[in-house]
């Protein structure tokens, strides 16, 4: 699957007459359709048609009309993580979502913002600092959108303070495979009527339906932050543990490592206020500098290949030596206090031997109480790893999944287990 | 009982160590409601099972029977969720109640669902943790009924809900089948959905909680306001300021009299509204955030504020807010317990006209509330001896959860749905977004016997997926995918 190809229509192939009655009947919704080029291929799998949604009612429309012409469809944000989760299946159409950028709703005064599912995070983080207010989610790339982040449950590193998506996640709205348009949640924070859809589609990749608008928490801007930074020559686990169980109370604790290198760089946030106080606090446990800057790797990924280790706490040392002591160099980085780690192995890797790290470093991490999951690799790359490890709930996933999607057409295989 | 429950039971005891199935009548009845006690049914057979493998057997044997079953905990649930069915099996959890480990390194513990919320805290209080979420029956309530109520409490202003606080779960299906919910799962977050799901997907069976370090300082401020109106200003003014306390409660006048009436709490004479502010976190934050609360206090028109000095003290602020559910008792006969919720700055309007709907049907209403997020308590009074009451303080009652709804705002911030607002889903939601929601059910239970008749006002028959194939799948043969 190196080059893009095409996959569908399931039994139509391209340019044949069942494949012109989708594109005609796409282009009557009345939504902007393109046909597809080679800078649309989603994980090297090319869909045949773009479409350029302005609401939620016009992704609905497309909807139907995929349904009735049994088309894939993949929805797609700003395309900074379309590459994570594996390739889809087969792609007829890609749902881009650039045009659902509005944020229709900013209630500064109870602290909630609704907004359209194509808004990039930095585009609402500027809507809101406007007010003194942000959402508590790093997601520190680029052109990521509202909808691929909660598609990819992505958080950064203040997870340890504010939690993830899913937590700050108040409400939601989405299309599903047959164009039905669902809500859940609301614009309160709390709030407990009927199941929460919002918990379901974070992580999703995709495969439920289309994200077309979500609801979040906010939180005042800190009036200060502070930054400290500091090398350790081993256990940088325990250290995060100590400042985690400290009264500093810390924002994040990230670490940046190259491995198997024996220095651990490690840096914490605190914000608030008397920020002075805990960053003296942090110091007394890590040591280290009182610069007070953001390090230049805050927040950004080792690299493009991405492994993703999730450790309880007190295993993460010896999680880290395991990763040393297979010996390839990698990047790690990522939430230390948190235990939410990315690995990014060196880009010359080889097929044969990424498959052989990522076994053998999920055997050496398992007795930690560790799992590893590949979040991002090219398909040739990944073709021979075994990409989420076992997933106990997995039974239950496919059957969720089997009820929203019955015709397999929503984001076909990129999740665990095929779904 | 009828033949197949008679069956049912006999089955059951085999499988139950001796004595964990009841069928007598007179104990059956003891389970006949929960803390909804106008909704009452005695179940079919009570069930007090010791394991997850046990609670498994009575599940598949539900199955086999085609008997709904229903979960239950301490029964405090205040929306008719653990109500039995007389053609069913309660599953009681009373006899789960170990903590089967505490890991302070990883700032967790693993605990049986008939755990009680407070039994947690107190086996970690002294290595300096708690388990933050804090409901007002906590002493009682159990953890799986906080699960499947995704319970909350005063404090969850900054600490969030049970599902911010829950890392993982054992489950027995509907199925039978023991599964594990971890947070860490890839994909879909089966176990954030699962929470708040009122035992409709099946019965938690293991919870593993996340363990909070204790705050190295906490303040707790009491505000007399002469009217409700300066109260809500205040609580904008603080939140709007960037401070989140870890809680901010707020009683009315009718609420601060019953509660005088029951507990004394010698709240300031002549308050027409106090507020409860509690500060936490690291003690420098703590001391900067409370001059600027007690301010923003002193500046909305406060007339007396108190500061509790230590423990006692702080006891003594909340002991009148604690007390309130129960003290309306003393100047009510009957009263109806609402749980609505509405955008913070709509509180002022909402307040307002609940004031009206009281005073034009008659009712008294007493409100208690956190104010930080919205969520309102209010205590609807009637006299049960006089006739049409009953039915106008209902009126009254369902008419608070309209303007809730009217604001933007839900029908329930933490009791949950149950059987008792079953019928106020389809105002809150559309028909769609209510058949999406039982696409989750049907995932989890398609023959729709856990729980049932619970939050979903009609339930929908699942049937065989549409759509699946049978055979193989066409990607499958050609390679190109794992089968799904
Ligand atoms: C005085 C008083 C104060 C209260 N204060 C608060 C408050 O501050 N905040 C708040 O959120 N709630 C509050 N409540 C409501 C209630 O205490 C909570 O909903 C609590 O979580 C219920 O726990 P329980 O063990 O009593 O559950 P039950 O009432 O026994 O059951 C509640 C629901 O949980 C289900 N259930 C129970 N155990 C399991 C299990 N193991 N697996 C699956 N489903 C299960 C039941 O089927 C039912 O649907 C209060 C109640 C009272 C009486």
């Amino acid at each position: 699957m190196s080059t893009p190809q095409n996959t569908g229509p399931r039994d139509a192939p391209y340019g044949t007459g069942a494949h012109r009655a989708a594109g005609e009947a796409l282009r009557g919704t009345g939504v902007t359709v393109r046909e597809a080029d080679p800078d649309d291929a989603v994980a090297g799998v090319m869909p045949s048609w773009v479409a350029l949604p302005e609401s939620t009612e016009e992704v609905a429309a497309l909807m139907r009309v995929s349904a009735s012409h049994d088309l894939a469809v993949v929805p797609a944000g700003g395309g900074t993580r379309l590459h994570w989760g594996a390739p889809p299946d087969r792609c007829d159409l890609l749902v881009d979502t650039c045009c659902l950028n509005a944020i229709p709703e900013h209630a500064s005064g109870d602290l909630v913002v609704r907004a359209q599912a194509g808004v990039t995070m930095d585009a609402l983080a500027e809507a809101l600092a406007a007010e003194g207010q942000e959402l508590a989610l790093d997601v520190p790339v680029p052109g990521s959108t509202v909808g691929g982040t909660l598609a990819t449950a992505a958080a950064g590193p203040r997870r340890l303070r504010y939690g993830t998506a899913r937590d700050l996640l108040i409400g939601i709205t989405v299309v599903l495979a047959d164009g039905t348009i669902a809500r859940s949640g609301g614009k309160v924070v709390k709030n407990v009527a009927g199941y929460d859809l919002g918990k379901l589609f974070t992580g999703s990749y995709g495969t439920l339906g289309i994200i077309t608008e979500a609801v979040f928490r906010l939180h005042p801007v800190s009036p200060a932050r502070r930054w400290i930074t500091a090398d350790l020559p081993a256990d940088p686990g325990a250290v995060a543990a100590a400042l985690a169980a400290s009264q500093a109370e810390p924002s994040a604790v990230e670490l940046d490592w190259l491995a198997p290198s024996p220095r651990f760089t490690v840096s914490a946030l605190v914000e608030g206020a008397a920020v002075e106080d805990r960053a003296h606090a942090v110091r007394a446990v890590l040591g280290g500098d009182g610069g007070g800057k953001a390090p230049g790797w805050w927040g950004a990924p080792p690299g493009e290949v991405l492994l993703e280790l999730r450790v309880p706490p007190s295993g993460v040392d010896g999680a880290l030596s395991a990763v040393a002591a297979r010996g390839l160099p990698a990047r790690v980085r990522g939430a230390l206090a948190s235990a939410v780690l990315q690995i990014a192995p060196a880009v010359d890797i080889g097929g044969p031997e990424f498959a052989a790290f990522v076994s053998g470093l999920r055997g050496d991490v398992a007795p930690f109480g560790g799992r590893l999951t590949v979040l991002a690799a090219p398909p040739e790359l990944a073709r021979l790893a075994d990409r989420w490890g076992p997933v106990g709930a997995l039974p239950l996933m496919r059957r969720v999944k089997e009820r929203f999607d019955p015709g397999r057409r929503m984001s076909p295989g990129r999740l665990a287990g095929g779904i | 009982m009828t033949e197949t429950l008679d069956e049912l039971a006999r089955r059951l005891e085999e499988a139950l160590p001796p004595g964990a199935v009841i069928t007598d009548p007179v104990r059956l009845r003891t389970y006949e409601c929960d803390g909804l006690t106008h909704h009452r049914a005695v179940p079919g057979v009570v069930v007090l099972p010791e394991s997850a493998e046990q609670i498994a057997a009575v599940v598949r044997l539900c199955g086999e029977y085609g008997v709904p079953f229903v979960a239950r905990g301490a029964g405090t649930g205040l929306s008719g969720g653990a109500l039995p069915r007389t053609d069913g099996v309660l599953v009681v959890t009373s006899k789960m109640r170990r903590i089967l480990a505490v890991d302070l390194a990883n700032r967790r513990a693993v605990v049986e669902p008939g755990v009680t919320n407070l039994a947690i805290t107190e086996a970690v209080r002294e290595h300096g943790y708690y388990y933050a979420p804090d409901p007002s029956s906590q002493q009682v309530c159990t953890i799986g009924g906080n699960v499947a109520e995704n319970s909350g409490g005063a404090h969850c202003l900054k600490y969030g809900f049970t599902v911010n606080h829950v890392l993982a779960l054992e489950i027995v299906t509907p199925d039978g089948e023991i599964v594990t919910l971890d947070a860490d799962d890839p994909g879909y977050d089966l176990l954030g959905a699962f929470v708040g799901s009122e035992g409709t997907l099946g019965i938690t069976t293991k919870v593993t909680v996340r363990l909070s370090r204790a705050p190295q300082a906490v303040t707790t401020l009491l505000a007399a306001f002469k009217d409700i109106e300066q109260g809500g200003q205040a609580v904008s003014a603080i939140i709007g300021g960037g401070v989140v306390p870890a809680a901010i409660e707020m009683m009315d006048a009718l609420a601060i009299e019953a509660a005088e009436a029951a507990v004394a709490c010698a709240y300031p004479r002549g308050a027409g509204a106090v507020l409860i502010v509690e500060l936490d976190g690291p003690a420098a934050e703590v001391a900067h955030q409370f001059a600027e609360v007690e301010r923003v206090c002193l500046d909305s028109g406060a007339f007396e504020l108190r500061t509790a000095a230590g423990p006692e003290e702080r006891a003594a602020i909340w002991k009148g807010r604690k007390s309130a559910f129960a003290a309306v008792g003393r100047i009510s006969p009957a009263y109806i317990v609402q749980d609505g919720v509405v955008p913070r700055t709509a509180l002022p309007e909402v307040l307002a006209s609940i004031d009206r709907l009281s005073a034009e049907h008659g009712i008294r209403v007493a409100n208690v509330f956190h104010a930080g997020d919205g969520n309102l308590h209010p205590l609807v009074l009637f006299d049960d001896a006089e006739p049409g009451a009953g039915e106008r303080a209902e009126l009254v009652s369902g008419r608070i959860l309209d303007l809730c709804i009217e604001h933007g705002g839900s029908i329930t911030g933490e009791h949950g749905v149950g059987v008792d607002k079953s019928r106020y889903m389809p105002k809150m939601f559309t028909d769609d977004d209510l058949d999406t929601m039982q696409l989750v059910r049907c995932a989890f239970d398609s023959r729709g016997l856990s729980n049932p008749g619970k939050i979903f006002p009609t339930p929908r028959l699942c049937g065989e997926v549409p759509g699946v194939r049978k055979g193989v799948h066409p990607l499958v043969e050609s390679g190109r995918a794992e089968q799904f």
